[in-house]
């Protein structure tokens, strides 16, 4: 335990001690900030940096998780939340909490002690480079054919804590639409063609006339790029870093961006949100749905060999491909629920309401 | 010829590292703008400089680096789409300032009445 401070720092250690230093000072800008739009660009700001610390670390695939969460959607989630709410922190009176104090102190202290039994960086015998990670990186090869461990660990020897977190991504989905309403009506009221039409006109002229002519050129033609992109993802995520989770996240915030640009009712013509909500259950099904198939072939529930009993290795491919569509769907589908629900809302709280 | 061609693949590292180092340079001229500038407009013309040419010169030089490989197709990429994106954020960026009525700090005593009846310069 004392050699790790022995050896000589490399390049690696450096950058990974200077993304460390950037991550407390963008923590403790947020924590000091009352504007909220700037604690949310520094929040994405802090996102980013994990995700480049990430990629230092050789974690390749949280970085990507990181960077399309952390720095791309939530931050945007954030801002259209922001729209409910006020620009400025509630103003509170400088006050000495003492028993915050000594909590805070507390549970430091705790997470400090804890540190110390921590594995050393790169230590040989911690828990994920012995026993069950080794098992993974041996047998992934020859049973699965997946040559990206990662998304073969949670895809296929994971696959029960996979199908929980995409209930879990669906639940959260309900929980918005149980809070903030569904999102849809503002459009099916003005359904009649005319009324649409003239709408429409209004809104186009209302565009045409102002300042977003470069933004809908560009983001014209990035929005396709974005959504081929989405689909690499997600079906080179057996290959490289990737998978469902991210593939719907680059969907989802190309619509989010079609939504910015275009208006929300233009978004919602486009994908309604009835379908998004159709989408958030439907991928759910399907991910238990393959599951269901395996126990009907007569083998366990998510086990894959089985859609394949020639060749194993096929099936588990084969299984992990449509698991991983039941994430892109329900993953795309839910943030843009939220994003819906939190976009569909009048302001509640205004500045000076404080 | 295949003498030049030899002789292009021993100058290509240092020929690389010329442009990567030129490229950091570009971005630390930017950085220290966006420092040291007065105000909004300015320092996000320095922040722009960043984004597409400092970016622009340290991807051409990886791409150099890496010779004719996937991998460059892929920077190659990366270089278009930040092409395209970096200069249509930093037009919006100073679009909705401009919109919501931030008046630039420079220039504004002489020519008072330019800045406020022609339309959006930037």
């Amino acid at each position: 335990m004392n050699g790790e401070f022995l050896t000589p720092i490399d390049a690696f250690t450096v950058i990974d001690l200077i993304f460390m230093s950037m991550l407390v000072v963008v923590g403790i800008a947020i924590v000091r900030l009352k504007d909220l739009f700037a604690v949310v660009m520094l929040s994405g700001v802090y996102s980013l940096v994990s995700a480049a610390w990430f990629v230092s670390l050789d974690a390749v695939d949280v970085a990507f998780t990181e960077a399309a969460v952390g720095a791309g959607i939530s931050t945007v989630l954030m801002l259209g939340a922001m729209l409910l709410t006020a620009r400025q922190v509630a103003p509170t009176k400088p006050a000495r909490h003492w028993v915050a104090l000594i909590v805070v102190c507390a549970t430091g202290a705790a997470l400090l002690y804890a540190t110390v039994d921590m594995p050393s960086f790169g230590d040989p015998l911690s828990a994920p480079n012995a026993y069950v990670g080794l098992e993974y990186l041996k047998r992934t090869g020859p049973e699965t054919g997946v040559p990206n461990v990662v998304s073969a660990v949670l895809a296929s020897y994971r696959g029960y804590d996979t199908f929980g977190e995409t209930t879990v991504i669906l639940t959260a989905g309900l929980g918005v639409i149980l809070i903030l309403g569904l999102g849809g009506p503002a459009i099916k009221r003005k359904k009649t063609a005319s009324a649409r039409t003239k709408a429409a006109k209004a809104n186009e002229s209302k565009i045409l006339g102002a300042h977003h002519v470069v933004l809908r050129v560009v983001s014209k033609m990035m929005i396709p790029v974005i959504i081929v992109y989405g689909a690499y993802v997600q079906f080179h995520g057996d290959f490289g870093p990737g998978g469902g989770f991210q593939a719907g996240l680059i969907i989802a915030s190309a619509i989010i961006l079609y939504a910015l640009i275009f208006g929300i009712d233009a978004a919602k013509e486009a994908v309604p949100p009835s379908l998004v909500r159709l989408g958030a259950a439907l991928g759910v099904l399907i991910y238990g749905g393959v599951g269901v198939i395996n126990l009907l072939l007569g083998g366990n529930f998510l086990e894959y060999n089985i859609l394949n009993p020639a060749h194993p290795s096929h099936g588990q491919e084969l299984g992990i491909m449509f698991v991983e569509i039941g994430v892109l769907v329900t993953v795309a589908s839910v943030m843009l629920i939220i994003f819906y629900g939190f976009t569909s809302r009048q302001p509640d709280i205004k500045d000076k309401d404080w | 010829m295949s003498d030049l061609l030899h002789i292009l693949d021993v100058i290509r590292p240092y020929f690389a590292g010329i442009i990567l180092l030129s490229g950091g340079f570009i971005v630390l001229i930017g950085a220290s703008g966006v420092l040291r500038l007065p105000d909004f407009y300015t320092r996000l013309h320095a922040a722009g400089v960043t984004d597409t040419l400092g970016a622009l010169l340290v991807l051409l030089g990886l791409i150099l680096l890496s010779g004719f490989t996937l991998l460059s197709g892929k920077l190659a990429l990366v270089g278009l789409f930040l092409l395209l994106t970096s200069p249509t954020a930093t037009h919006a960026v100073a679009n909705a300032a401009h919109k919501a009525g931030l008046k630039p700090r420079l220039g504004t005593v002489q020519s008072q009445p330019p800045v406020d009846s022609s339309g959006d310069p930037s």
